[in-house]
């Protein structure tokens, strides 16, 4: 299924590895085929303790009481845990690269802002006992208006999603939204034969990985705590952690590495801190491990985006000016989003070298079940977008839609709109072997470009 | 009821690592007394095969096999920090700081072989295969087992190196947005071709063509389930995907592998996958991430290829049947 095209870039290698560029068997497959390798939730231990997590029944409330008492007194039941107990309730996990404010609650303490968040949590000797006492916690909620939409969330007067942020979307050092600008996008809009808008939207993706978000949690007995996670950040993981209880790093000792699939759903710090707090509180190991339903609709999914394209070209096929408004539904918290939609303000125009830029992207606040990162965030919808709107352009001027990528690809030297000099592009390889290959045949004069030399 | 054929193309490039980068990874590299090499991370293998790369990157920097490289991470009191596996970062940054501790512990085991074989360690190289020689007098050499058993009973010293990558982190300019976002980028190109029914609105992907510029393949068998493990993510984004088909709308929701759509074995395209290298100037032995790009092109692609077979625009993922029907049914209106 795969060949290695090494007519391309000879001239930049020099083929002379040994250990490397062979396709030598993964020492973990055997034990991942025959189903013996260990995962977290394979260990088990005397006295474990199951946390089940009670959750909001609405996308906007305000919480007037919680009352736990019966729950606790539902035989086996260990512990109950509501905001009260966590020592520092509020977070936001890219508060470690300094991308606040904290903006979340561990447990929902006077609100909730998304229909599943978590409110309290129960531990107790079994599954089931822990399922039956949840089903005691009695919360009264004040149901609030709710917005579920970006356009909704953007309009003068909307409801406040969050009031940690005081609007309904991320406030960057920029303002309300990350942006690039590069020439004169208005200029290139007046000097184009034809201009194009066209807007794209995506819906949640979820990662949907094989084993789900989870960890068990020992006590050392020293006030130390081993915590077997499949996060996909060990460190990153453990610093929150070590924010939200207030506890020094050292009382902590993540083991973890084998994961089921991650696809970005392992990076956000949603299961080890009340895990951990619980083992404290309680003196014994214990076990949260999302259910699938969990793992589908509580788990942070890819958001939801919307993106207008504005361009403007010539009729001989040159992309003159490009013009994107990119919004990042990223639900009721930050978590990753605001990171991802400044990820796209770096990615567009795309691969290819547009002299007029104009880029604004939002990360914008819903009641929905927060967003967060997942394998190209910022990056592959945008992607949707632009190269279905590169095939619109195409079409709109009778073009072959291959050729006309490689009228506008970017080459080595050409300047970025985010103002990077291209090094090491290869689009231009890529689109001649898929010419080849996909017997999608384009005129000789592409077939001769390169990405780095001097066209013959 | 028409089957109706179509083909779309899509080109795209994507970033190695962390936007704007700032994401550090450190890695520790040791001999045991027998001369086999633990390296020592905190970092998580998510089933990519993050373990298997990264002892074939010191196997070649110290010049031993891969055998002999032993992968210990992802234990907090152990391991050094590493910012975590994800943005396609893993290769890149890991790899590097392993070369860089590798490179210092193969320092000191040639030093080391230098006194026992009283030469000088400038002139000798590893032969790939365990043993230590002189540089245009193989016969002259030292196992590397041997090595390793001096330095620690008889040199007193350690055979061991410490590595750290980090691209320092950017800042983007508020008003300009001028800013580094990244070091490398991988590229891609894939054409896809599918029918159409026109009357259910289902789409078949027939082929996919996945080209892929990825800098150097460090295992091409790896870079194979990679790359082609993307490419039916890519279809199944298109298609299939979503926790909320009514989107905004926060009903109908999947809960299980039966309501959250994804193809079967059966939905699958002929899949091909064609890998160019362009070594990055940056990446161990020329290495770029791939990882999280290859799942993107064939998304356009597909796209672009249901309006070429049937003329309509679905401007919204997942392309559903449902969606597809309801475009021929307003083409039609306007037709």
């Amino acid at each position: 299924m795969i060949r290695l095209a090494k007519d391309y870039f000879a001239d930049q290698r020099d083929d002379d590895l040994k250990q490397l560029g062979q396709g030598l068997q993964r020492s973990d497959v055997p034990g991942h085929v025959a189903g013996t390798t260990t995962y977290f939730a394979d260990r088990t231990f005397p006295r474990m303790l199951y946390l089940k997590m009670v959750r909001s029944p609405h996308h906007h409330a305000r919480i007037r009481s919680i009352d736990t008492s019966e729950a606790e007194r539902h035989p086996g039941v260990a512990r109950v845990l509501t905001h009260r107990d966590i020592p520092h309730n509020v977070y936001t996990i890219l508060i470690l690269i300094q991308i606040g404010p904290e903006d979340e609650q561990v447990l929902a303490a006077d609100k909730v802002r998304w229909k599943g968040e978590a409110v309290v949590a129960v531990l107790a000797d079994s599954e089931r006992a822990a399922n039956e006492a949840a089903a005691k916690v009695k919360i009264d909620y004040e149901i609030l208006p709710a917005v579920f939409d970006i356009d909704e969330a953007l309009k003068e007067g909307a409801t406040l999603v969050n009031e940690y942020h005081g609007n309904n979307y991320y406030t960057y050092d920029s303002g309300s939204h990350r942006k690039v600008r590069f020439g004169d996008v208005e200029k290139g809009f007046a000097e184009s034969d034809h201009i194009l808008e066209q807007t794209y939207w995506s819906s949640p993706i979820e990662h949907a990985p094989t084993e789900t978000t989870g960890c068990v949690v020992v006590p050392e007995g020293n006030d130390r705590f081993t915590c077997y996670t499949n996060t996909q950040a060990m460190f990153f993981t453990l610093d929150n952690t070590s924010i939200i209880l207030q506890m020094p790093g050292h009382k902590l000792h993540f083991v973890g590495g084998t994961v089921g699939g991650g696809f970005g759903g392992k990076v956000d710090v949603t299961v080890e801190p009340i895990a951990i707090l619980a083992s404290r509180l309680t003196g014994r190991p214990v076990s949260f491990i999302y259910s699938r339903e969990e793992e589908m609709q509580i788990s942070s999914p890819r958001a939801a985006e919307k993106i207008i394209i504005k361009d403007g070209i010539t009729k001989d096929g040159r992309i003159l000016a490009r013009k994107v408004t990119g919004y990042t539904d990223a639900g009721a918290y930050s978590r990753h989003s605001p990171y991802g939609a400044q990820k796209g303000a770096a990615h567009y125009p795309g691969p290819y070298t547009v002299p007029n830029v104009w880029i604004d992207t939002y990360c914008v606040y819903t009641n929905r079940t927060p967003s967060s990162a997942m394998r190209g965030f910022g990056v592959t919808i945008a992607d949707f977008a632009l190269e279905v709107q590169m095939d619109k352009l195409a079409r709109l001027i009778d073009m072959d839609p291959l050729e006309f990528r490689f009228i506008n690809a970017y080459r080595d030297g050409d300047m970025k709109a985010h103002r990077q000099p291209t090094e090491g592009a290869a689009l231009i390889e890529c689109m001649q072997e898929a010419s080849k290959t996909a017997n999608w045949p384009v005129a000789d004069r592409f077939m001769r470009m390169s990405s780095y030399k001097a066209e013959a | 009821m028409t089957i109706r054929r179509g083909r779309g193309v899509a080109a795209v490039n994507y970033p190695t690592g962390m936007n704007l980068g700032g994401d550090p990874s450190q890695a520790l590299v040791h001999s045991t007394p027998t001369g086999s090499f633990m390296v020592t991370l905190s970092s998580v293998d998510l089933g990519q095969g993050l373990k298997q790369v990264m002892a074939q990157i010191c196997a070649e920097t110290i010049g031993v096999s891969a055998e002999q490289v032993t992968i210990d991470t992802a234990d907090t009191d152990t391991g050094p920090h590493c910012m975590g596996t994800f943005a396609s970062r893993g290769t890149h940054r890991i790899g590097n700081a392993i070369i860089q501790a590798a490179t210092e512990a193969k320092q000191v085991m040639l030093e080391v072989a230098a006194e026992e074989l009283e030469v000088d360690a400038g002139d000798l190289e590893t032969d790939g295969a365990g043993n230590i020689q002189v540089k245009g007098a193989p016969s002259k050499s030292i196992s590397i087992f041997d090595t390793a058993l001096a330095a620690h009973f008889k040199h007193g010293r350690s055979i061991s190196g410490r590595g750290m990558f980090l691209i320092p982190r950017s800042y983007p300019e508020t008003e300009t947005g001028a800013m580094k976002p990244s070091t490398c980028y991988a590229h891609a190109c894939t054409v896809a071709e599918v029918e159409v029914d026109d009357e259910t609105g289902e789409v078949t992907v027939l082929t996919v063509k996945n080209v892929f510029e990825i800098g150097r393949a460090l295992n091409p068998k790896m870079v194979e389930q990679q790359l082609v493990g993307g490419s039916w993510m890519g279809i199944s984004h298109a298609l299939y995907e979503t926790t909320e088909p009514y989107y905004p709308n926060r009903d109908h929701g999947g809960t299980d592998f039966n309501q959250y759509l994804m193809p079967g074995p059966g939905d699958l395209a002929d899949t091909e996958v064609v890998v160019l290298e362009r070594p990055s100037a940056d990446g161990p032995y020329g290495a770029k991430g791939p990882g999280e790009m290859c799942a993107n092109p064939q998304i356009p692609a597909v796209a672009n290829a249901i309006f070429d077979a049937v003329g309509v625009r679905v401007d919204h993922l997942p392309i559903t049947p449902e969606r597809i029907l309801r475009a021929l049914k307003a083409q039609q209106a306007t037709t």
